[in-house]
């Protein structure tokens, strides 16, 4: 791979280049909002990526690759982290005689996302190492340090970035080379990878002596930086932070932190005691100034209104001032919608006009709540639509409980619904329930991406499709209907009226390839269609 | 010659318009200029149909890939009904530059007007005519260069036979 030696990059694309570079064998994740871009740049650069169902089969999925002694990335958004936490704690028990390295693509300020949540906790919780990027310059060269903190100490190592360090294009102009990486391999150890009790319970303290060392690895770490100011303010940032604050308090000492998880207390001791006004610099959560302040250190943490949103170079300045005033609200541009010939159109204007009670799910479906349909009435995490609708038929009495439908897309479905398909089926309500899956042939709202629905793989090719109705069936679903609402909404109206009334468990498959993804859909088709002629021709089939 | 502060250009429309491939293409054009660049946006929700900006900033050395509220030295809109949710964004001595600036009736691709107003851009803005040109070809596809390199030069000319906002 030959790449020039200064590069306009964004983020995920630095992740991306510096996981080539490094030999990484295998990206996989599931699309998100800021991260989705890591795993396609990947692929373009020419390595193995692959949209997993959902991030805790990705994070399985890389955690077995790296116990073969490989190194791996494995890419969500924050919310994709809770997802995957399950093995994420256990895998920091078992370590990994590889290299792997879980990204974080966290969302302050909710550009694309459900929550604003911090995952920085995570990092603590499960006991990872994490660091943390101001740029694209530091995405690339942390995500070859977390591959060789990862193999140094055999951990699962957390790349924690943001929206705004994701998807913003910064100049790239030093690419290092790391040292290459070793032929995969496995070798037996029972008592470091099989965690029952009797294992895990060494396997902790393992893990925290780990974390010691590297904590005092970490108190001279190249990943921490001082930047020597005026003695009267302190500054101690990580991550974007870092560079609004740079901006807004030009003359000021920083301590920039590239790794926040194991922090090297002795190094932000002797910063605080340098200084005399150190105030942390953090957006989210005040996680960093609690964790310093719980070592004795006193540190200024920001004020509680900076806690919500995204900073800037204004915010951080209110911060240094104490000013909590709200600022006031930007003018309101024009909010997102629906796309003109959507076919999910079809499908909200009758669930509005029926009144129907609708648990909604993650996707570009959500739309559906803002005029003129307003025709969601809950929206929680991926795949909640099915356990929500299944818990309000059980409480609301039967006349109520009729008006509620789940609506979930497909690429949610696959996420996260198949399992709320299962409950329904085993813990059915009295009034049955309905399910519409909107299936618009495609991960939308995340710019088209390829899932186990579509039978196509994240490069496009062909592979094995999940068939809905057949899944649904095999469960004992008596009434599976596949419908277009586009061609023909009175008939999906009525045939949902008649499912509402039924008192049986329906599944409803509105299917309509989303407007944006149909001709490159065709186009995919053809392709899969030409080469499956040739492979016969040539007598490989 | 260098400006020796940052430049901070903020770009918006409505999704669809190209605002984020005309900050790729100023961006790109900043940086093989020998600037430090740094821009940013937002992607997903916006892209349906929503209000789309894109900021952009270029000097000596850059931090915060935002550009502080307020501080635009010029606002870019492409389409009239996101000047005023953009406003506020300008500095109070900065430069708005919107469609009324071109003959609209010169552009023959619609689709180019986005290309046109970096043209008008350029005009203010300290960065060599090839960098533009070689930012512009490697942006696009080649089956479009013609039509866009007519349309900056269109607005490159825009700018010289109108008085300024200012």
């Amino acid at each position: 791979m030959i790449v020039p030696d200064r590069l306009l990059l964004s983020g995920n694309e630095a992740v991306a280049l510096a996981a080539r570079k490094a030999g990484v064998i295998l990206g996989t994740g599931y699309p998100g909002t800021p991260s989705t871009e890591i795993l396609e740049e990947f692929h373009r650069l020419g390595g193995r990526s692959q949209w997993a169902p959902n991030e805790k089969v990705a994070l399985e999925v890389g955690l077995g690759a790296s116990l073969a002694h490989s190194r791996v990335i494995v890419t969500m958004k924050h919310v994709g982290v809770n997802v995957a936490a399950d093995p994420l704690f256990t895998a920091a028990y078992t370590g990994t005689p590889g290299a792997l390295v879980v990204i974080s693509a966290d969302d302050p300020g909710m550009a694309s996302s459900q929550n604003e949540q911090d995952n920085r906790h995570f990092a603590v919780a499960a006991g990872l190492p994490m660091l943390e990027p101001s740029s694209s310059q530091e995405a690339f060269d942390f995500t070859l340090a977390a591959i060789e903190i990862s193999e140094r100490w055999h951990l699962p190592v957390l790349l924690r970035m943001t929206t705004r360090v994701c998807h913003s294009k910064t100049i790239v102009h030093s690419l290092r080379t790391p040292h290459p990486a070793s032929h995969p391999f496995f070798e037996e150890d029972i008592p470091s990878l099989v965690m029952i009790p009797a294992y895990a319970r060494p396997a902790h303290r393992k893990l925290r002596a780990r974390l010691a060392d590297i904590a005092g690895w970490n108190e001279t770490s190249p990943l921490n930086q001082i930047i020597e100011g005026d003695s009267g303010l302190g500054i101690i940032t990580s991550g974007i932070s870092y560079q609004h604050a740079r901006e807004a308090a030009p003359g000021a000492s920083f301590l920039k932190l590239g790794m926040t998880c194991p922090l090297p207390f002795d190094k932000i001791k002797t910063f605080v005691e340098s200084v005399e006004r150190c105030l942390v610099i953090e957006e989210g959560d005040p996680w960093l100034a609690d964790a310093i302040r719980a070592e004795g250190i006193p540190v200024e943490r920001k004020l509680h209104e900076f806690r919500f949103g995204e900073l800037d170079v204004e915010r951080v300045r209110r911060i240094i001032e104490g000013d909590a005033t709200p600022a006031p609200p930007p003018p309101g541009g024009r909010p997102p919608q629906l796309c003109t010939g959507c076919p999910h159109r079809s499908v909200f204007e009758i669930l509005r006009d029926l009144h129907c009670i609708v648990a909604g799910d993650i996707g570009c479906y959500t739309l559906g709540v803002l005029p003129p349909f307003q025709a969601m009435d809950t929206c929680v995490c991926m795949g909640a639509s099915i356990g929500v609708g299944l818990g309000l038929r059980h409480a609301l009495p039967p006349e109520e409980a009729r008006r509620v439908v789940s609506v979930i897309g497909d690429s949610t479905f696959v996420h996260s619904g198949l399992t709320g398909l299962v409950e329904m089926v085993y813990n059915r309500p009295e009034t049955g329930h309905v399910v519409i899956i909107l299936d618009n042939g495609t991960t939308a709202m995340t710019g088209l991406q390829e899932h186990p629905g579509t039978g196509r793989t994240l490069e496009h090719s062909p592979t094995g499709k999940v068939n809905f109705e057949e899944f649904a069936r095999s469960l004992g679903i008596g009434r599976v209907q596949t419908m277009d609402p586009t061609r023909d909404p009175a008939s999906f109206e009525k045939a949902l009226v008649e499912n509402l009334q039924s008192d049986d468990l329906v599944l409803m498959i509105a299917r309509k390839p989303c407007l944006l993804a149909a001709s490159k859909i065709r186009e995919y088709e053809r392709a899969a269609q030409e080469l499956m002629a040739c492979d016969c021709a040539h007598g490989e089939n | 010659m260098m400006p020796d502060s940052v430049i901070n250009v903020v770009l918006a429309g409505i999704g669809g318009q190209g605002v984020l491939k005309a900050s790729d293409i100023l961006s790109d054009a900043a940086f093989r200029a020998g600037y430090d660049v740094k821009k940013s946006e937002i992607h997903g929700m916006s892209q349906r149909g929503g209000s789309v900006s894109s900021d952009v900033r270029f000097g000596p050395e850059v931090f915060s890939p935002m550009v502080p509220p307020g501080c635009a030295d010029f606002l870019v809109v492409l389409e009239e009904t996101q000047v005023e949710p953009n406003r506020h964004r300008l500095h109070p001595e900065g430069v708005l530059i919107e469609l009324s600036f071109l003959d609209k009736a010169k552009i023959s691709n619609r689709k180019s007007l986005n290309v046109a107003l970096l043209g008008v851009l350029s005009g203010y803005l300290d960065i060599e005519i090839s960098f533009w040109l070689e930012a512009i070809r490697a942006g696009l596809p080649e089956n479009l260069h013609e039509v866009n390199l007519t349309s900056f030069e269109i607005g490159r000319q825009a700018i010289g036979s109108m008085t300024r906002a200012d």
